[in-house]
C-alpha cells in the first residue's frame, strides 16, 4: 500500500504529533463537541444512507439554476393577490405577535389599498380579523425584504429559471430611510408607493417587455466582484441593471420626465438590485427543496418575532426560534433600545451564500456593519465550515477566487456551533419610525438542533 | 493548614490528553499539593473522590471540573491564574502566515486538503466515541481510508459506518482501533518497524504490536498492518474491514503473506472469511487467539517458519538480584494492552486465584486518555496490589511506539522498586521506536523486575515462580 501523503486527526493532539514525527504533514481539526444534545441525532443523519447523494442532488440543482429577470406586474396577477390578502416576511404569524415594524408595514399595505383610509384605523381592521388574511410571501413563491408586506396592487419583480420555466417574485425596492419596508406609513410613504404602482411599475414592465432580458445570476457574479455582497451592498449590481435597462426605458415611449424621474429614483436607491438579488437566490434554493435525506438549509427568513429555517429534506416546515437583535451601527441618534429584533427575507442571500457569506468580497461595507476587514476574511472563510460545498460562478477575489460557501448544512452547524452570519438592515421597534442602522445577526441556535431532530426522525421512519 | 478548591465550569471543553497535560502542569505549581482538571465523567468524579475532593452533584459529563488541593487559601489565586494559563498554553497552535482558522470538521480539513499535493489524506478519528461515526462518515463521503481510535461507539453506528464504506471502497480501521502501520506510517499507537513482506490484519491493536515486536526481532519487516476494530468479525459487523483490508494487502506486490489477527470469529463469519481468504493470491495465515489456540508468540513463530526464516530465542532481561523463593501467592495482572491481558489471562488458566486488569478497557477509559497514555490509574493499583498480602507475583506489560508514553519507565521504575514481590515486566517494543526499547528495559530491570519481550513468555515466567503447575 502507498503511504498516506497527509493525515487529517480529529481528536487527541498527541496522536497528530505522532504523525508528525514521522515527517508526515498533519492538519488538525479543532474539534468541539457538538451543540448540546445533538450527538444521537447527528450519528442518525449522518448514517442516513440517503443524505450524501441527497445532498449532492440538492446543491447541484441549486447551482444550476440561472435566474432572468422576464417581467414586471401587479402582485395581483402575478402572484394571485386578492384584495384583503397581505404577504409578509419570514414564517407565518398573526398580527397580535407581530412586531411594530411588520404592523407598521401592514398599516401602509393597508391604507395604499385603500381598505382604510387612514393607516391608523387599520390596527382595528387587523385585530377584528376580518376581511384580511396574512400569509409569508415564501409560500407564494416570493420574497420581501425587511417587512416583505405585498399587496395586490403593489408591482413585482418576476424572475425566471429559463430551464424549467420556474418563476420567484419580489416586489420593487422603495429606498432608505422612512419606507413600507422598515415599517413606515407617513403620507410621504404612501406618495412613493403610489408613484411605484403608477409610474415605475409600468415603465420598467415596457422596458423588461421590450429589451433582452436581465441576466440577474450574470450580473450578481459580476457585482460579486465589484464589492458588492448583494445583501447590504447592492451599489455596482444597481448601476448595471441601469445599463441594461437604460436603453428600452428611454425608448418606451413613455413622457421623458417620467423616464428621467424613473431613472433618478433607481439610480439614487444603492438598494434596487436587492429586490433581484432576492427572488434569484429563492429561485435556485427553490430547486433543492423536497429532497429527502438532503440537510441543506432551503430558506432563512425572519418576520421581526421569529427566525425560521426550512430545509430540503423536511418538506415546507418551518423550525423556529425568537429573531435576534443585530449587533451593528445606529443611525443618527438611534441606539440599541430604538432597534427591533431581526426582520426579512433577504437572509434568501446568505442562504444561498452571498450576503454575510461573501463579505470578504465587499471590504468596503465591513465597517458600516461594525467589523473590519479581517474580520470579513475570517467569516467567509468560517462559513465554507457549515457549508455543503462552494458557487464556481461567484467567487470571491481576495480568497484567491474560491467560490461563495454554499448550501448551509442543518449538521454542519450542529457540530460545528458556528451559525450562519447574515448581514441586515434594523429597523426602529415602533411602528412606523423606518430603518434605525445595520449590522450582524445569527439565527438563534435552536432552530438547528430542532431541524436536525425532525431530519433523524424521517431517517429512523425509512429504516 | 490545607485548602480545597473544587470548580465546575459548565461548557468548557478540552480532550482528556490536554487535561492530563493540564494538571500535571498544575500539579508543578507553588502551594499546590494535588490538582485534577478533568472532564466530570462518572469515573473523574469517582477519581476526584477518592483524592478526597467533593465534587458537587449536578456535574455533567459536560463540566469541566477544577479541583485543587493548596498548602493555604493564599495560593488560590494564583494557582487558578495558573490553570488558564495552562488551559490557554495547551490548545495554542503555531498558525501560519495566512493566519486561517483551523478547521473544524474532517470535511472541511479534507476539502481544504484535496486541491494540494497529497490529497490522499487518511482521516485519524480520536473524539469520543459518541461523535466519531459523524467524523469518520466526512472521511467515506470524500472517499478516504480512516482510522477510528476512538472507543465506545455503538455496534449499531459501526455496521452503518462500515456498510457505507464497502460502498465506496473506502477502508475503516476500528472503531476502537489503537494500531495501524499504512505502508510504513505509523497511526495511533504503532512501532517503528522496517518495511517488509509481512501484511498484518489485525482486530486486536497489542496483539498486533506484539506480532510487529516480535517479527522485528527475527529481522523480518512489516509492509502494512490495518487495524479492523476489536468487533469485525462479529456475527453484526460480518468482517466488512477484514475484508476490505485483505483486498489492498492482496494487491500489495510486497506482500507475500498476510497474518490476520482475531479473536475465534462467529462462526458463519469464520466460513466466510476463509472463502474469501482463500480466494485472494497471496497466502493466508489466521493467527486466531484463544482458548486451547496458539499465543501470539506461537502465531509470530509460526509466520516466520512459513516464511523460511529462523526463529530466534526471545530475549530476557534478568534482574541484578535474582528473585527470592515466593510462597505460593496469586498472579496480579495489571495490563494496558487488552489482548495482552487476555493472552496471560489464558495462559494462566482459571482457578489459581489470579487477576488480570486491562486498564485500557471501556470502563476505565470514559472520559480519560488511555492508559498507555495516562500510567496513574495503574500505577494507584500497583501500589494496591504491592500491598496484598495474597500477592505473589506481579505482572505487567509496556507497550511503546509511536503515540504512547514519551518515557513509560520514568514513572513505572520507582513503582516497581517499591514492590517486594517479584515483577516480571513484557516490554511490547522495538529498538526503533522513539522510547528506545532497550532504554526502557534497562530501567525497569536496574528497578529489579524481570523483562521479556514474549508476553507469553512472562506469563509463563510468573507461573513458575509462584510454583504453578503448567
Amino acid at each position: 500500500m502507498s503511504t498516506p501523503a497527509s493525515v487529517v486527526n480529529v481528536g487527541a493532539d498527541l496522536l497528530a504529533d505522532a504523525v508528525a514525527d514521522q515527517a508526515t504533514p498533519v492538519t488538525r481539526v479543532d474539534w468541539r463537541p457538538p451543540m448540546t444534545g445533538t450527538e444521537d441525532d447527528l450519528a442518525t443523519v449522518a448514517a442516513d444512507p440517503l443524505r450524501r447523494t441527497a445532498n449532492e442532488r440538492a446543491l447541484a440543482a441549486m447551482l444550476d439554476v440561472t435566474a432572468t429577470l422576464v417581467d414586471v406586474a401587479p402582485a395581483s396577477e402575478v402572484v394571485g393577490l386578492r384584495r384583503g390578502e397581505f404577504l409578509h416576511a419570514g414564517p407565518p404569524i398573526a398580527w397580535d405577535r407581530a412586531s411594530g415594524p411588520l404592523r407598521g408595514g401592514l398599516m401602509a399595505g393597508a391604507a395604499l389599498e385603500g381598505l382604510v383610509d387612514d393607516p391608523e384605523d387599520a390596527v382595528a381592521l387587523f385585530e377584528s380579523g376580518s376581511s384580511v388574511t396574512l400569509e409569508p410571501c415564501h409560500h407564494r413563491s416570493a420574497v420581501g425584504p425587511m417587512a416583505g408586506v405585498v399587496t395586490p396592487s403593489m408591482w413585482m419583480f418576476v424572475l425566471e429559471d429559463a430551464a424549467t420555466g420556474r418563476r420567484t417574485y419580489c416586489s420593487l425596492n422603495e429606498g432608505l430611510g422612512k419606507v413600507l419596508r422598515y415599517g413606515a406609513y407617513s403620507p410621504e410613504v404612501l406618495t412613493r408607493l403610489r408613484w411605484m404602482g403608477d409610474v415605475l411599475g409600468p415603465l420598467l414592465q415596457k422596458a423588461v417587455r421590450g429589451s433582452d432580458h436581465v441576466d440577474v445570476t450574470g450580473i450578481l457574479t459580476q457585482m460579486l466582484q465589484m464589492g458588492d455582497e448583494a445583501h447590504n451592498r447592492n451599489r455596482a449590481g444597481t448601476l448595471m441593471l441601469l445599463r441594461d435597462l437604460s436603453p428600452a426605458m428611454v425608448a418606451s415611449g413613455a413622457d421623458t420626465a417620467d423616464v428621467a424621474e424613473a431613472l433618478r429614483f433607481i439610480g439614487g436607491n444603492d438598494h434596487f438590485f436587492l429586490n433581484l438579488a432576492m427572488p434569484a437566490c429563492k429561485l435556485a434554493l427553490d430547486a433543492a427543496r423536497g429532497i429527502d435525506g438532503s440537510t441543506m438549509v432551503v430558506a432563512m427568513a425572519r418576520n421581526g418575532t421569529d427566525f425560521g429555517i426550512q430545509v430540503s429534506g423536511t418538506g415546507d416546515e418551518w423550525f423556529t426560534g425568537p429573531a435576534q437583535l443585530a449587533d451593528g451601527l445606529f443611525l443618527g441618534s438611534y441606539g440599541p433600545d430604538d432597534a427591533n429584533p431581526d426582520i426579512g427575507d433577504s437572509a434568501i442571500t446568505e442562504t444561498a451564500g452571498i450576503g454575510g457569506f461573501a463579505m470578504a468580497t465587499a471590504p468596503a461595507i465591513v465597517r458600516f456593519v461594525g467589523g473590519s476587514v479581517p474580520d470579513a476574511l475570517a467569516t467567509t472563510r468560517r462559513m465554507h465550515e457549515i457549508t455543503l460545498g462552494e458557487n464556481p460562478r461567484w467567487s470571491v477575489p481576495v480568497l484567491e477566487f474560491q467560490g461563495t460557501p454554499t448550501g448551509i448544512d442543518v449538521t454542519r452547524v450542529c457540530r460545528t456551533g458556528i451559525l450562519p452570519q447574515i448581514n441586515t438592515g434594523m429597523a426602529g421597534k415602533v411602528a412606523g419610525v423606518g430603518q434605525v442602522g445595520a449590522g450582524l445577526v445569527t439565527p438563534p441556535a435552536e432552530i438547528f438542533p430542532k431541524a436536525l431532530a425532525r431530519l433523524a426522525e424521517r431517517t429512523r421512519e425509512r429504516a | 493548614m490545607t485548602h480545597s478548591h473544587v470548580e465546575l465550569r459548565a461548557g468548557a471543553y478540552a480532550d482528556s490528553v490536554t487535561l492530563l497535560q493540564v494538571s500535571r502542569t498544575v500539579q508543578g505549581l507553588d502551594g499546590v499539593l494535588a490538582a485534577q482538571v478533568a472532564m466530570a465523567t462518572a469515573l473523574n468524579v469517582e477519581v476526584l473522590t477518592e483524592m478526597g475532593f467533593e465534587v458537587p452533584a449536578e456535574a455533567t459529563t459536560n463540566d469541566m471540573v477544577v479541583a485543587l488541593r493548596l498548602d493555604s487559601a493564599d495560593a488560590l489565586t494564583a494557582a487558578l491564574a495558573g490553570v488558564d494559563q495552562a488551559l490557554r498554553d495547551a490548545t495554542r497552535r503555531v498558525e501560519g502566515p495566512t493566519e486561517v482558522a483551523p478547521p473544524r470538521t474532517t470535511a472541511s480539513a479534507l476539502r481544504r486538503s484535496s486541491g494540494t499535493p497529497g490529497h490522499d489524506a487518511v482521516a485519524l478519528v480520536s473524539v469520543p466515541g459518541a461523535s466519531a461515526l459523524v467524523e469518520a462518515m466526512d472521511a467515506v463521503d470524500a472517499g478516504r481510508d480512516v482510522m477510528v481510535f476512538s472507543d465506545n461507539v455503538p455496534v449499531g453506528q459501526e455496521v452503518a459506518l462500515k456498510r457505507a464504506a464497502a460502498e465506496r471502497g473506502v477502508l475503516v480501521m476500528g472503531p476502537d482501533c489503537g494500531t495501524a502501520v499504512v505502508g510504513g506510517l505509523g497511526l495511533g499507537f504503532a512501532n517503528v518497524v522496517a518495511p517488509g513482506p509481512v501484511g498484518i490484519v489485525a482486530a486486536s491493536g497489542t496483539g498486533c504490536q506484539q506480532l510487529l515486536a516480535l517479527l522485528d526481532h527475527a529481522g523480518v519487516g512489516v509492509g502494512s498492518a490495518l487495524g479492523v476494530g476489536g468487533r469485525d468479525l462479529s456475527s453484526e459487523v460480518r468482517g466488512a474491514s477484514t475484508r476490505e483490508a485483505l483486498r489492498r494487502l492482496d494487491e500489495d506486490p510486497s506482500i507475500e503473506l498476510i497474518v490476520v489477527i482475531s479473536k475465534p470469529p462467529a462462526a458463519d463469519v469464520a466460513s466466510d472469511l476463509e472463502e474469501y481468504a482463500a480466494s485472494l493470491s497471496t497466502p493466508v495465515e489466521l493467527a486466531l487467539l484463544g482458548e486451547g489456540r496458539p499465543d501470539l508468540t506461537a502465531a509470530a513463530e509460526s509466520v516466520l517458519r512459513r516464511l523460511g526464516r529462523d526463529v530466534p530465542t526471545w530475549p530476557i532481561a534478568d534482574p541484578p538480584e535474582t528473585f527470592g523463593r515466593v510462597s505460593g501467592g496469586v498472579i496480579r495482572g495489571l495490563f494496558v494492552g487488552g489482548t495482552l491481558k487476555s493472552e496471560a489471562q489464558l495462559i494462566a488458566g482459571t482457578g489459581g486465584g489470579h487477576t488480570f486488569v486491562d486498564f485500557g478497557d471501556d470502563e476505565y477509559t470514559s472520559g480519560r486518555a488511555h492508559p498507555m497514555i495516562d500510567p496513574s490509574l495503574r500505577l494507584e493499583h500497583l501500589a494496591r496490589a504491592a500491598a496484598d498480602p495474597e500477592t505473589g507475583v506481579v505482572l505487567l506489560d509496556v507497550v511503546l511506539g509511536h503515540g504512547a508514553e514519551a518515557d513509560p519507565a520514568a514513572l513505572l521504575a520507582p513503582a516497581v522498586a517499591a514492590v517486594s514481590q517479584p515483577v516480571v515486566v513484557a516490554v511490547v517494543g522495538t529498538d526503533g521506536d522513539p522510547q528506545g526499547r532497550a532504554r526502557q528495559v534497562r530501567a525497569l530491570v536496574d528497578a529489579g523486575a524481570e523483562v521479556h519481550l514474549s508476553n507469553a513468555g512472562a506469563t509463563r515466567r510468573a507461573l513458575e515462580l509462584i510454583g504453578a503447575n503448567q
